[in-house]
């Protein structure tokens, strides 16, 4: 199999506020390989989203270290993390977080703009199925349209990394598929490493592996032998 | 305190800084108001309370030998209260250890009564001695310039005799306040003084025994000073009485009229920008504070609370920021007022200063800030009365764009997306665009109002002094005088070059009006005081014909080939019909000119001068001044150097007081403009923001998408900001035209240039001011919820 692309060891973060102090991670251990599907599975506050943005560099673990190939994310400052994302990671929210004030394309375009080595915002969208709807708004289309808008902009730039927190959330069933496909077909296509949040147990026969996540640490591990297709999911 | 009052103090802790630039504005509006509208009354009363603690005459005239006898028949006119005749002259003074040779206005006191009018307020010392002959009372001006104490002395030239003079006290008086010498334009205190005398030695020296040569008169009240004047004319006629002239045209007045003018001119010109301002700063942040608390509206409505009650909350929160800027405005506009005041009232020397405490300003300024508060409030109250709780309780429908260009032309192709996400959010909010630009071009107008006065000088300099008179010095003289004095002063050390003048005074007529004026004959050829017309070039006076001043041309109605109809005011005073040949450009009073000769014949009288031009070598000025001051026939001595040179401090003075108070105003107004769309833009787009930073932009490139559209407005906003301007500077310049002073408008392009940049600073100033707030963007929180 491929080289490990994410390596975590120890890695803790705390949020005080006032009085009280959250262990949203305790000292978890992880390893992801290149171009694995991985879904995150867990109740709300077991640590998955802290565990997403400390991957994609927008929050700050407080000890432990989180190796990207070969760099301690933990070590780098704000600037540093900013250069990181731009080079490196992609990320779909739950809520699209399109610009309305611009079209599907120039919303991919928006990256491919900053990026070192995108593909056109037009190639973009076409693999996510959107090769129609280039020119349309984020308010004309559907959730699960800016859903894939928001998932073609974050593979433009052809990262080595995606990240998405319950990317199919705000979705229907059909259009949550749809989104899922989407995914499956970058991964499938780009080779993207793909780390998936959701609260959808479904889902999880996609991934090449599922961690469980409890009380801020990973409770289990499964290894999917074969990954199901999207068509035999059941929602 | 009831719940939402709660909420509202709460909201004002949060939203601060903007309600702070608020406040500022409103201050800058009341403070205009107040601290001109209070200097102006300050001074105005001071003035009329001056005017009338010390007998200022209300009518003045210049006779060159009138008896005592015919004081009855004056005071016998219908409407005089009190006639106050004296000897008035010019002479030259000769100062130890002064190079040039200054002018005295030498003015008789009573030697057996009081004075009755234009009293004395003794500085220092005491009055003259009636029975000496040397001691006199000086001007304090006078004094200082030249570090005069009491026991100083100066001689004087009177009459043709030197005599020498020692100064007993020192003295203010109603009728001096603004000291003017003869040909000059603004006050030069070292070499112009006022010098009052015992009636006896001025009598003496000038033969006036049981006569006199100036008079000055009471009215009583609802008396027609027009009738007085034309009855004491009738009287004074016989005995070569100059026009006498009503307190319009009294030097002193006029220009203390024409200050205290400028003054009103700025509480009337300024306020409205503010106010305006004032309006739209708070629509824009009401209108965003409502957009963000649609749900609480919605909800309180839910709960029960009137439209009334929700309305008033909001209203509540602009009047409280309006009342905090009326505050500040107030003490601000109270203190810049005092200081204008004492400011003015140093350089006029009033004996006194009467502050005023006029609770009538305050109630003005205040009034019309709450009202311009309320009326930018009115578009978010209606907002707020027409949600419905169902409706309000939903977030809003998102954001709807349009393609404003054929997918052909797509902009895409030429500009970056941040560029597209500006022009459309302009394109989207075309009033508040608009209404932006419109707010950082009036900082832009504010500015340009206050640097134009330096390029309109220095216009006024270029034609006064270097087009039209060229000459040195002029020579006055204290009569008319042959033609030969002319080369007696041609003759003088160091002369170059002479040009005489004749002056008689006139009354020039067109239909109903009149005005009077002196009429100047002016050699032929004349190359150092040159007539020039109002398109700039050097006029050729006809054989017959006159030429007049652009503004007296206005006045009269009347245009080149029209003709007037003057009264000649000396010798045999006929009235003669002339053509207007030329109208002429020029900036102080309003006169005519004719060539000479034909001056001469009007006058059917022998070439004669009052006063000659001359050019001097500047190698040989000591040598020159040092036999004028020998000239008895001489009585004045005009220098243009050194009046080029007391104009330019002046208005030096004039320019750094008000360039530096209008710059500060128009700093408010570009930062409370700027900072306010700068933190309702963040508002409105946090999202959006911090998607681009999750997408890997970073913080200078977040807060350039964040700063471009108001760069743009900003730079957009400078042109119509320097029509505003124009026009500003037009609107007062036209108001502040008159018969005493005038200017032609004139902004330079480098002025232009300099208010964008003070704009544009106070612009980058607000931006980095909201870089922190970028900065301290969360990321994760804002993207994890529902816009």
């Amino acid at each position: 199999m491929n080289e490990t692309i994410f390596s975590a060891r120890g890695l803790t973060k705390i949020y005080t506020s006032g009085e009280v102090e959250v262990r949203a991670l305790a000292g978890l251990d992880l390893d992801i390989l290149s171009g694995e599907m991985i879904v995150l599975l867990g109740p709300s506050g077991s640590g998955k989203s802290t565990l997403l943005n400390i991957m994609g560099g927008l929050d700050h673990a407080t000890s432990g270290t989180l190796f990207f190939k070969a760099q301690d994310l933990t070590k780098l400052d704000d600037r540093a993390l900013t250069l990181y994302r731009r080079d490196h990671v992609g990320f779909v929210f739950q809520f699209y977080n399109l610009l309305p004030s611009l079209t599907a394309f120039e919303n991919v375009a928006l990256v491919t703009e900053i990026s070192k080595n995108p593909m056109r915002p037009d190639e973009a969208l076409s693999l996510v199925g959107l090769k129609d709807r280039l020119h349309h708004f984020p308010a004309q289309l559907s959730g699960g349209e800016q859903q894939r808008v928001a998932i073609a902009r974050a593979i433009a730039k052809r990262p080595e990394v995606l990240l998405c927190d319950e990317p199919t959330g705000a979705l229907d069933s059909k259009t949550g598929i749809k989104v899922i496909e989407a995914l499956l077909s970058v991964n499938e296509q780009l080779g993207t490493t793909t780390a998936i949040i959701t609260h959808n147990a479904s889902i999880q026969g996609v991934a090449d592996r599922v961690f469980f996540f409890t009380d801020g640490k990973i409770s289990k591990i499964q290894k999917n032998e074969t990954r199901q297709k999207t068509a035999e999911v059941s929602w | 305190m009831s719940a939402l009052d709660l909420k509202l103090l709460r909201d004002l802790r949060r939203l601060w800084a903007q309600a702070l630039a608020i406040a500022l504005v409103v201050a800058g509006g009341v403070a205009t108001v107040v601290l001109a509208v209070g200097s102006h009354h300050s001074l105005d009363e001071t003035r009329i309370a001056y005017y009338e603690r010390y007998g200022f005459a209300d009518v003045f005239a210049q006779i060159r030998r009138a008896p005592n006898s015919i004081v009855h028949q004056i005071e016998a006119i219908p409407g005089v209260a009190m006639v106050e005749p004296r000897i008035a002259q010019l002479a030259l003074l000769d100062i130890p250890n002064f190079r040039e040779p200054a002018t005295g206005e030498f003015i008789s006191l009573p030697d057996k009564r009081e004075q009755v009018l234009n009293r004395l307020f003794m500085r220092q010392g005491r009055l003259p001695d009636p029975s000496s002959e040397r001691e006199v009372v000086v001007n304090e001006n006078f004094a200082k310039a030249h570090g005069f104490g009491l026991g100083s002395s100066f001689a004087a030239v009177l009459n043709g005799r030197k005599r020498d003079l020692t100064i007993v006290g020192t003295a203010l008086s109603p009728e001096f306040i603004f000291a003017i010498g003869p040909g000059d334009i603004m006050p030069d205190n070292r070499r112009f003084g006022v010098i009052w005398m015992p009636e006896r030695a001025l009598a003496g020296a000038y033969n006036l025994k049981d006569g006199f040569s100036s008079v000055a008169i009471k009215l009583l009240p609802g008396a027609s000073e027009d009738e007085v004047i034309q009855r004491l004319d009738d009287i004074l006629e016989p005995f070569g009485g100059r026009a006498a002239y009503g307190r319009k045209d009294q030097t002193s007045n006029a220009w203390l009229s024409h200050e205290l003018d400028m003054l009103n001119n700025m509480s009337r010109t300024l306020p409205p920008i503010f106010l305006l301002v004032t309006a739209f700063l708070v629509n824009l942040t009401l209108g965003r504070l409502v957009a963000l608390e649609r749900e609480q509206i919605g909800l309180l409505k839910a709960l029960g609370y009137a439209n009334r009650a929700i309305a008033m909350h909001y209203l509540k929160f602009v009047m409280l920021i309006a009342v905090a800027g009326i505050a500040i405005g107030s003490l601000a506009g109270a203190w810049l007022g005092n200081y204008i005041t004492q400011l003015f009232g140093d350089f006029f020397r009033f004996p006194f200063l009467l502050f005023s405490r006029d609770v009538s300003t305050y109630l003005i300024g205040a009034t019309l800030s709450l009202i311009a508060a309320a009326v930018g409030a009115m578009r978010s109250l209606l907002e707020v009365a027409r949600l419905t709780p169902a409706v309000a309780m939903q977030p809003p429908a998102p954001a709807m764009y349009n393609h404003y260009l054929p997918a052909s032309l797509s902009l895409d192709n030429f500009v970056t997306q941040p560029t597209v996400m500006m022009l459309r959010s302009v394109a989207r909010h075309p009033a508040r665009s608009i209404f932006t630009m419109l707010g950082i071009a009036m900082a832009t107008g504010i500015l340009v109002v206050s640097l134009f006065t330096r390029d309109t000088m220095e216009q006024l300099i270029d034609v006064t002094y270097f087009l039209a008179d060229r000459q040195d010095a002029t020579l006055s003289f204290g009569e008319r005088r042959s033609a030969d004095v002319v080369y007696q002063v041609a003759h003088l050390p160091g002369v170059l070059a002479v040009e005489p003048s004749r002056e008689v005074p006139i009354r020039i007529r067109h239909g109903s009006v009149e005005r009077r004026v002196i009429l100047s004959g002016k050699a032929s050829g004349a190359d150092l005081s040159r007539i020039i017309d109002v398109n700039l070039r050097p006029v050729v006076l006809p054989e017959e014909g006159l030429a007049i001043s652009g503004m007296l041309a206005q006045i009269l109605g009347v245009r080149v080939g029209d003709t007037v109809e003057i009264d000649l005011l000396e010798g045999q005073r006929r009235t003669v019909i002339l053509p207007v040949a030329a109208t002429v450009e020029d900036y102080f009073g309003i006169r005519a000119m004719m060539d000479a000769s034909a001056l001469a014949r009007l006058m059917r009288e022998a070439p004669a001068v009052n006063s000659v031009h001359v050019s001097v070598d500047r190698n040989a000025l000591d040598a020159f001044y040092t036999k004028i001051k020998a000239m008895p026939m001489v009585s004045g001595l005009a220098l243009q150097r050194v009046s080029l040179r007391n104009f330019r401090d002046a208005i030096a003075l004039l320019i750094t007081t008000m360039a530096s108070i209008y710059a500060g105003l128009a700093a408010i107004i570009a930062f409370g403009v700027v900072y306010n769309s700068a933190r309702i833009s963040l508002s409105e787009s946090a999202r959006d923001l911090a998607s681009l930073r999750v997408l890997g932009f970073t913080r200078g490139e977040v807060l350039r998408i964040l700063l471009l559209e108001l760069a743009l407005l900003t730079i957009l906003a400078q042109p119509p900001g320097w029509a505003i301007g124009y026009g500003l500077a037009w609107v007062m310049k036209t108001r502040l035209a008159g018969e005493l002073m005038r200017v032609r408008l004139v902004v330079e392009h480098f002025t232009y240039a300099l208010t964008s940049v003070i704009v544009i600073t106070a612009a980058l100033f607000s931006a980095l001011v909201v870089r922190s707030r970028v900065n301290g963007l969360d990321l994760v929180s804002v993207l994890k919820t529902r816009d």
